[in-house]
């Protein structure tokens, strides 16, 4: 079991701007959670409070019901895994199979098992033919998919994704979600933090949507980005599928589509339906 | 982080703020070989109060304590070192002397980190650019000298997001005796410097693309011109110098203990 639960949380940056302004939130075990909202909204400040980057100056984070500030970073790493954004902020060693090896030995496994979890992190990002090359001579992509797998080598129950899309091609967004979806089906609670609304359409998590350090709504995808009123509080632009289904809501369409597949049964229907 | 606070382009407006940075520089240096002087506590003493109306005029006052404050591990390090060596060997003839000599060596530190201080704090980086560049510094220089400081912010906050991001991979900083705390920013200083590199690459071209140097004689919308209140500075930065020189050779400075009495040991 792996629940994070913030309590009326604040946070004030050095600088004196506010990031979070009282959020509670409950995530708990196996939910596929994204937070979304503009730029400054508070996202990333809010998951870092998840795995005690930032300790909150008021309120508290529980994470399986302890609070953030009774335990190290390292420790809470161990239950939360949080993948950054940009990986040139973490890649170091000389080798890919290295970069991963690092944090199973900060964490303390015996060297059989790192040699095991490493190999299974590599095949399972399909990165077994880069082992022995040097993570600065890969593409975007390819670093990003070794940060991932320096973070899923340690197995953490809860996973934390800072806006895994940004900089990936289609493809790579395709096998990301899949491979996200995959990881939530197998038990793992995830929590990505993006603004790419059509991302987040086709993955369908629970969304929670942030302006200001507050959250303003909270509830399936479905629900949130087709209600144009939110999306232009928050400042996102609903998915393709939702802006065609809401402008031509005169038809008598529904309004609430996101899902590429249903539209395409409901518009189906419909021209089957008409004569001629 | 908060210590490359100090290098950060704010525009603050003080009697201060607005000399001309090289007349400024030119009173550090003044304050810089008259310390240089000097063992001995008292004349110290004043040189160390002499820039204190400057830092309350330019209303810099907390950031000059944090300054200080980074010097204060160094300083006593100094003080620590002076007296042991001056004690081992014997070489003054009381403890007090030797005290006396150990804090005023430790003083002459703090008046050194206190006037180039003072300088940082109220000298913006572009105004102290514009001065290597009237001061006939090719501008190739001035830019490089520039740019450097104003990437340390940038560069203090990705480090932070480093060591986050190195957290949350389980490194713990404080783990582990000295030679290990050492290796522990590793995983730290590679990132760091990789992007660093990569960065000051991406500047150079973004400068290419945008015809960086194509026009040889530039011109300025600043033009540094003396004013009363830096030629009262310029006074006043001779006028220190010759007073130390005059003090140096021809006043005997009494020493502490003469006010003092003796210690009871």
């Amino acid at each position: 079991m792996a629940t994070i639960e913030a309590q009326d949380i604040r946070y004030t940056y050095l600088t004196g701007v506010e990031a979070l302004k009282g959020v509670s939130l409950t995530i708990k075990d196996g939910e596929f959670v994204a937070i979304m909202g503009q730029n400054g909204a508070g996202k990333t400040t809010l998951v870092k409070n998840f795995n005690g980057l930032l300790k909150p100056a008021k309120g508290k984070v529980l994470v399986d019901g302890v609070s953030t500030r009774d335990v190290s970073v390292a420790k809470l790493a161990r239950t939360v895994g949080f993948v950054f954004q940009n990986p040139d902020h973490q890649l170091f060693s000389e080798t890919v199979e290295q970069e991963i090896a690092f944090a199973l030995r900060n964490f303390g496994f015996d060297d059989a098992t790192v040699e095991k979890r490493v190999t299974w992190a590599l095949n399972l990002l399909d990165l077994t033919e880069y082992r022995k090359t040097s993570p600065f001579m890969l593409s975007g992509g390819e670093r990003k998919r070794v940060a991932l797998a320096s973070v899923l080598a340690w197995d953490p129950k809860v996973v934390i994704l800072d806006e895994p899309t940004i900089g990936q091609d289609h493809r790579q967004k395709e096998n990301l979600r899949q491979f996200i979806v995959q990881l939530n089906e197998q038990g793992k609670t995830v929590v990505i933090v993006t603004h790419d609304v059509e991302f987040v359409a086709e993955c369908a998590p629970r969304v929670v949507l942030m302006r200001e350090g507050r959250i303003i709504a909270d509830g399936t995808a479905k629900r949130i980005l087709t209600d144009t009123t939110l999306a232009l509080e928050a400042s996102i632009v609903p998915p393709q599928i939702a802006q065609i289904f809401n402008s031509l809501s005169f038809l008598g369409l529904p309004s609430d589509v996101i899902d590429v597949s249903e539209a395409k049964e409901i518009l189906v229907n419909r021209l089957r339906g008409l004569p001629g | 982080m908060s210590v490359f606070e100090g290098f950060r382009f704010r525009h603050v407006s003080s009697p201060i703020h607005n000399r001309d940075p090289r007349i400024k520089f030119l009173f550090v240096l003044a304050m810089f070989v008259v310390t240089i002087f000097f063992t001995e506590f008292l004349p110290l003493l004043v040189l160390f109060l002499l820039p204190l109306p400057f830092v309350w005029v330019a209303g810099v006052g907390r950031q000059w304590l944090r300054s200080l404050r980074g010097a204060v591990f160094l300083a006593s390090f100094i003080f620590v070192f002076n007296f042991a060596f001056g004690y081992l060997y014997r070489s003054y003839p009381s403890t007090m002397l030797l005290l006396e000599y150990s804090l005023a060596m430790t003083l002459r530190f703090l008046v050194l980190v206190e006037s180039f201080s003072v300088f940082f704090l109220t000298t913006s980086p572009d105004h102290l650019s514009l001065a290597l560049e009237q001061s006939h510094v090719p501008y190739e220089f001035t830019f490089a000298f520039t740019t450097a400081v104003r990437f340390v912010p940038v560069l203090a906050e990705e480090a932070q997001t480093i060591m986050d991001a190195q957290k949350a991979r389980g490194l713990e900083l404080e783990r582990g005796n000295f030679l290990r705390r050492v290796r522990n920013y590793i995983p730290i200083l590679v990132p760091l410097i990789v992007s660093a590199i990569r960065r000051s690459l991406e500047l150079a071209e973004a400068m290419e693309s945008r015809a960086w140097g194509s026009s040889p004689k530039r011109t300025n919308l600043y033009v540094l011109k003396m004013k009363l209140g830096d030629v009262a500075l310029f006074v006043l930065s001779v006028g220190l110098l010759a007073l130390g020189i005059y003090v140096r050779y021809f006043v005997p400075i009494p020493s502490l203990s003469t006010f003092l009495p003796p210690l009871p040991f």
